[in-house]
């Protein structure tokens, strides 16, 4: 009896301990979990708030007076005379108008940096179209100058105030107070390829050649990939070469990515002789890098597929071929086609192996071809994030929200195709 | 008990196979004779003429010298207990454990007369003749209509729509599920109950005209309502196709078979008339399994 007692005494004893342990191991769970999702608040937090002003032009809206004595100019259909005309005057009297006191050609020269270096193209190509205007008076929106623009939008934080004199500063208060200055939503940024100058630059470029990239990607990655995925797992004999194949593939998919840049260097360019920094070679490249990931994950959902249902196909006396193409295949369709959106999301991330095959160059155009030059998202952002205009930085956090946002999408619709096309059996 | 048929001896001295729990002082294979089957295992004109057939997976031999005829139209029940190689054996007449790549077979395995096991043969044509049911009800994650149909479309068995629905419409009838789901085809198959699953596996099954039916314990993941369906169904195709059923109950072999064939560790033991195998059968090992002495 008294045995009995100590005994479930000692089972009592070990409850506790137990639960205490298993209480200990869910905190454990939880802090990790919390830990995380604090990180992701505060990366978030700080790419929003730094990013938010990319998606903010600053403008500045003159009355133009286009005189043609003023830009050396009397015929603006002549080429030759166009090559040769100031362009920058009209925009210097303009804005001489709302500061007339300024009279010095040191003030003039600083009063005329407020505008946007593009301004002058501006009115060159405003005249080019339509050459009949010259001598008239147009109401023009320029962009202002980057420091300007950075200067507008952090107007409390003394900060980025640095690159304007005061003076400038001065006039831009000036020039905001009579709704001269105004800011708006950044079309710029999402309409144009990248550009010296932080104001004018966009992000368009990166995205077509993101675009073309894991177009070229996906076209090459997932037949190649689901093909070996099939063969392997259905046709392949069971020997040594075999098993060397699976093992060289695990290995493939943990292989640095820089290292396909590397092979897309010596294989691509200096043997098949591709031109540089085009979206074939880049996705070239990546199809390499996501090729593993798709094949692994294909030859999962292959594997997933019950064996139930291929004995009754096979019962009715259809065909290996038919098996795997009738019944298998579309059945592991749905992980199939998740595993390789989350490589092409992988693919869409990589920056390493892309600047070793030269898509990491400045590239102004928006590339109209999978044979023209390209930037991708992320060799954009690092191209970004590595200058020291104030204006880059705002502009390299708006693009890691774009790249985010286009995972996020690839990432939920892997999601939505899992859950929609999922079969029970 | 054998005194009408003297082939088994008694005292046969094997060591190979591990002795099975069998409540009798001597273990089983000292009194099972390899390669000898008591009973009537013999017919006239058989569907199937199986002689000397040994199955191994790789080194283990599963299988151990079996003959057996299986006659045409016939019910014949394969019963035993677990691990006894009736589903092997079975799963070798429509050569289903090609796939399994440690399998192989020996011995003659005559389907009319034609090598089944002849390296020549095409396996396709051999399904179609002889079709299967399994053990856990398997259609396709499709309609209704695609899961009868599919046979009939990879044989190419019906060139219209209309004699494709026809077949459809048959095999359902003949499936005893037709007044079920006329109403809706296209709905998908995993959709059903469990009995209608393995009705409408059945309907698949015979969609493609086979003659011989093989089941692997077609009723083991049902209810006994479904069951019965199923049996009822077996009492009618049995007139028109011959049916090799491997199952756990000995009711239902009692119910459905003409013949049952008694499998133990590989070997057949015993074939006869199913009255007879339940009521007095010929070998030891027989009765200690129908009077659930073990299994």
């Amino acid at each position: 009896m008294t045995d009995q007692r100590s005994q479930a005494e000692i089972v009592r004893q070990s409850l506790k301990r137990r639960y205490r342990k298993e209480r200990r191991f869910r905190l454990y769970g939880m802090t990790a979990i919390a830990i995380a999702l604090l990180s992701l608040v505060v990366l978030f937090t700080d790419i929003i708030g730094k990013g938010y002003t990319g998606f903010i032009k600053t403008t500045m809206t003159l009355e133009v007076v286009l005189d043609g004595e003023q830009m050396y100019l009397d015929d603006a259909s002549n080429k030759d005379q166009m090559s040769m005309a100031d362009f920058q005057a009209p925009i210097i009297t303009a804005l001489q108008k709302h500061f007339p006191e300024v009279e010095e050609r040191k003030d003039l020269r600083e009063l005329s940096r407020l505008a946007g270096s593009y301004a002058s193209n501006q009115i060159k190509d405003l005249l080019a179209r339509q050459p009949e205007l010259l001598g008239t008076t147009q109401t023009m929106e320029f962009l202002v100058h980057d420091t300007v623009s950075v200067y507008v939008k952090h107007a409390d934080n003394p900060a980025y105030s640095i690159r304007l004199s005061e003076q400038q500063q001065r006039w831009v208060d000036e020039l905001v107070e009579k709704g001269v200055v105004d800011t708006g939503f950044n079309d710029v940024f999402f309409s144009r390829g990248d550009s010296r100058e932080p104001s004018n630059a966009g992000i368009l470029g990166a995205i077509v050649g993101s675009l073309l990239t894991m177009v070229v990607t996906l076209v090459i990655a997932f037949p190649v990939g689901v093909a070996a995925a099939v063969y392997l797992e259905e046709f392949a004999p069971q020997n040594k070469f075999t098993d060397f194949i699976e093992v060289n593939i695990n290995n493939l998919a943990a292989v640095p990515s820089i290292i396909f840049g590397l092979l897309g260097l010596a294989v691509f360019i200096g043997v098949f002789g591709l031109p540089r920094s085009v979206p074939v070679l880049g996705g070239l490249v990546l199809a390499l890098m996501t090729l593993p990931t798709i094949i692994i994950s294909s030859r999962a959902a292959i594997k997933s597929v019950p064996p139930s249902i291929r004995e009754a196909a096979e019962g009715i006396g259809a065909s290996k071929m038919q098996v795997v193409l009738h019944h298998v295949v579309p059945l592991a369709m749905p992980g199939m086609m998740t595993g390789s959106i989350i490589g092409m999301a992988q693919a869409l991330g990589e920056t390493a192996p892309l600047l070793l095959i030269g898509m990491v160059a400045f590239i102004v155009e928006i590339p109209d071809g999978f044979f023209s030059s390209a930037t991708v998202l992320p060799v954009q952002i690092y191209l970004w994030a590595s200058s020291a205009e104030q204006g880059f930085v705002e502009l390299a956090s708006a693009g890691i929200m774009i790249l985010l946002s286009f995972m996020i999408t690839m990432n939920a619709l892997a999601i939505w195709l899992r859950k929609r096309l999922e079969r029970r059996w | 008990m054998n005194t009408m048929n003297s082939t088994v001896t008694s005292n046969n001295e094997t060591t190979e196979a591990p002795a099975v729990p069998v409540q009798d002082e001597r273990p089983a294979e000292t009194i099972i004779q390899e390669g000898v089957t008591v009973g009537s295992p013999y017919a006239d004109d058989p569907k199937f003429k199986l002689r000397d057939v040994e199955v191994f997976y790789g080194e283990s031999r599963a299988i151990k010298k079996i003959s057996l005829d299986i006659a045409r139209n016939e019910v014949i029940a394969f019963i035993g207990p677990s691990g006894c190689g009736k589903s092997t054996f079975l799963r070798c007449l429509n050569r289903m454990n090609d796939s399994i790549d440690i399998c192989s077979v020996k011995g003659e395995l005559m389907l009319d007369d034609q090598n089944i096991y002849d390296p020549k043969r095409d396996v396709v044509e051999l399904r179609a003749r002889v079709g299967m049911v399994f053990q856990k009800p398997n259609p396709f994650p499709k309609s209704i209509y695609d899961n009868v149909a599919y046979g009939p479309r990879i044989h190419g068995l019906a060139n219209r729509k209309s004699d494709l629905d026809d077949i459809v419409e048959d095999s359902l009838r003949k499936a005893g599920l037709w007044n079920e789901v006329k109403d809706r085809l296209d709905a998908t198959a995993t959709g059903m109950s469990g009995g209608q699953q393995q009705r409408l596996c059945i309907a698949r099954a015979i969609a493609v005209s086979p003659e011989v039916i093989l089941m692997d314990e077609p009723c083991s993941a049902l209810d006994p309502i479904a069951t019965a369906k199923v049996e009822e169904l077996i009492a009618e195709m049995s007139e028109s196709y011959t049916i090799v059923i491997v199952t756990h109950s000995m009711q239902q072999a009692a119910r459905v078979s003409n013949r049952t064939a008694y499998f133990h560790l590989g070997h057949l033991v015993e074939v006869n008339e199913t009255d007879k195998v339940f009521t007095s059968p010929d070998h030891e090992l027989t009765e200690s399994y129908i009077t659930g002495r073990f299994g």
